[in-house]
């Protein structure tokens, strides 16, 4: 036997709403199936098993709000039923991920239903003052989309809440929770360089004349894989500070921040992204936006992610200097391609250029290493063709 | 393809990438981007959506005459307009 538990999903989650159960009581479940939908601050997530079984008993009611790391279903394992008797604590598979965090008590909410939705929608159904639970779902696994809203709220059927949840307000309690942390435990040391992507930019270029709409691949998909790479050869900056010790993470999964309509951030986490053809991460990295603004992703996606990019380039930014997530050691911020003068081969020319930044933790890592990885990314970023 | 319906289209492709714009608030001229707080992958899903409405390809060369409304408009239909003469859909 062992014990589901709610999930830790990122060091600023501390409670989540059990939305639906997707398995029952006899059920068989396969590691990595979804077993239950949770609702956070983060939107919906798909809660996936860590491990083969049988799903003996739910514990938790669909509605229930309950701290992170609260039984929510006894599973047996593939191997058979375990022996009478055995507490399920003691055989209690390890948790998900190593996000070891004392959860402060959070007082359960009186059962109530709780829709999927995204936190786009959730804000305008907050505005316009809709109960989500009287609003149909047309997104992925029934969520409500900010267009179901705008819908309800143009029909006379929808009527205004009696309490409207209050979910944007929630996602930036829990950065500010998740931030403040960061600055008060992590001494974070900072380095930049700025890297010439001409040859990167040209490849990207006559790669996507060549490629179909569909196919066509963005600068952040080659940055992505310059980086899992770069963490091979720099692994100490891959993992977590967990109990005043490194521990390394198990794979390279790189958390990608995404930027959510209507305010808000997630890194969800592209997984093994070293080992991974620019085509797959271009194709993951597509669908896992989509499902961030949806409000639908996955617990291992949010759980997991060993090291996190930030680009701000998009919003025209030169360089930032991110605040590492806990327990993460490492966060690379990337700024915007610009043309810039530079010296190459005793001459001067306008070529196109990144600033790459590392925030790392002083814990975990010196800025010697730091500076290898930097240049790690560099060099890999000069050979396009072969990331 | 009318320009009511192209338009139309256009619109569409756009509020399946950013559901939340209001239509009816889009300047004609002034950079999606500005306006609307695209990215480069919402640029890209924004191009897949259109090239699976009209069947239109657009290089990312030219992604620069899709940077508002109504330059996007112009370049579709001038594309649209060069495309129908070969197309297969036309009545003999």
């Amino acid at each position: 036997m062992s014990e589901f538990r709610m999930p830790v999903l990122g060091a600023d989650m501390e409670a989540g709403t059990l939305v639906e159960w997707r398995r029952q009581p006899g059920e068989t479940v396969t590691r990595g199936d979804i077993i239950a939908v949770v609702d956070t601050d983060k939107g919906a997530i798909e809660i996936e098993v860590f491990e083969d079984g049988v799903v003996d008993r739910l514990v938790v009611q669909p509605g229930t709000k309950v701290p992170v790391g609260t039984v929510l279903a006894v599973i047996r394992s593939a191997g058979g039923p375990a022996p009478a008797g055995v507490p399920a604590a003691a055989v209690a598979p390890a948790p998900p991920a190593p996000v070891v965090r004392p959860a402060p008590p959070v007082p359960a909410a009186p059962a109530a239903a709780v829709t999927p939705a995204s936190p786009a929608a959730r804000r305008r159904a907050r505005e316009l003052g809709i109960d989500l639970a009287g609003v149909r779902g047309t997104g992925p696994g029934g969520a409500v989309t900010l267009d179901d809203v705008v819908l309800a709220g143009a029909s006379p059927a929808g009527e205004p809440a009696a309490a409207p949840v209050d979910r944007a307000d929630g996602m930036r309690r829990a950065i500010a929770a998740a931030m403040a942390r960061s600055k008060r435990e992590i001494p974070h040391y900072y380095l930049a360089t700025p890297i010439d992507v001409r040859g990167a930019t040209a490849w990207l270029a006559d790669e996507n004349a060549r490629r179909d709409v569909p196919d066509r691949l963005l600068l952040a998909v080659l940055l992505i894989k310059a980086v899992a790479l770069g963490l091979r050869q720099v692994p100490e900056l891959n993992g977590f500070w967990t109990d005043g010790a490194f521990v390394p993470g198990r794979g390279i999964h790189v958390g990608t921040a995404i930027s959510l309509r209507g305010g808000g951030l997630v890194a969800p986490a592209l997984h093994e992204a070293d080992g991974k053809s620019l085509d797959v991460l271009m194709r993951e990295l597509r669908d896992v936006v989509q499902r961030a603004r949806t409000g639908t992703l996955r617990s291992s996606e949010l759980a997991d992610p060993t090291v996190t990019i930030s680009n701000l380039g998009e919003q025209g930014v030169d360089e930032a200097f991110g605040i590492i997530y806990p327990p993460q050691v490492a966060l690379v911020s990337v700024g915007r391609v610009v043309d810039r003068p530079w010296a190459a081969d005793g001459r001067i020319e306008v070529r196109p250029v990144l600033t790459a930044s590392l925030s790392a933790d002083h814990r975990a890592s010196d800025g010697h290493r730091g500076g290898l990885f930097l240049a790690a990314i560099d060099r890999l970023l000069q050979k396009p063709e072969t990331l | 393809m009318t320009p009511d319906a192209l338009k139309q289209t256009v619109l569409d492709a756009l509020a399946g990438v950013a559901p939340e714009i209001d239509r009816a608030q889009i300047r004609p001229d002034v950079p999606f981007r500005d306006q609307l707080d695209l990215d480069s992958m919402d640029m890209l899903n924004f191009m897949i959506a259109l090239h699976k409405a009209l069947q239109v390809d657009v290089p990312e060369s030219d992604y620069r005459q899709m940077a508002t409304l109504a330059s996007c408009l112009a370049y579709l239909a001038g594309k649209l307009a060069a495309k129908t003469p070969a197309g297969p859909d036309r009545p003999r």
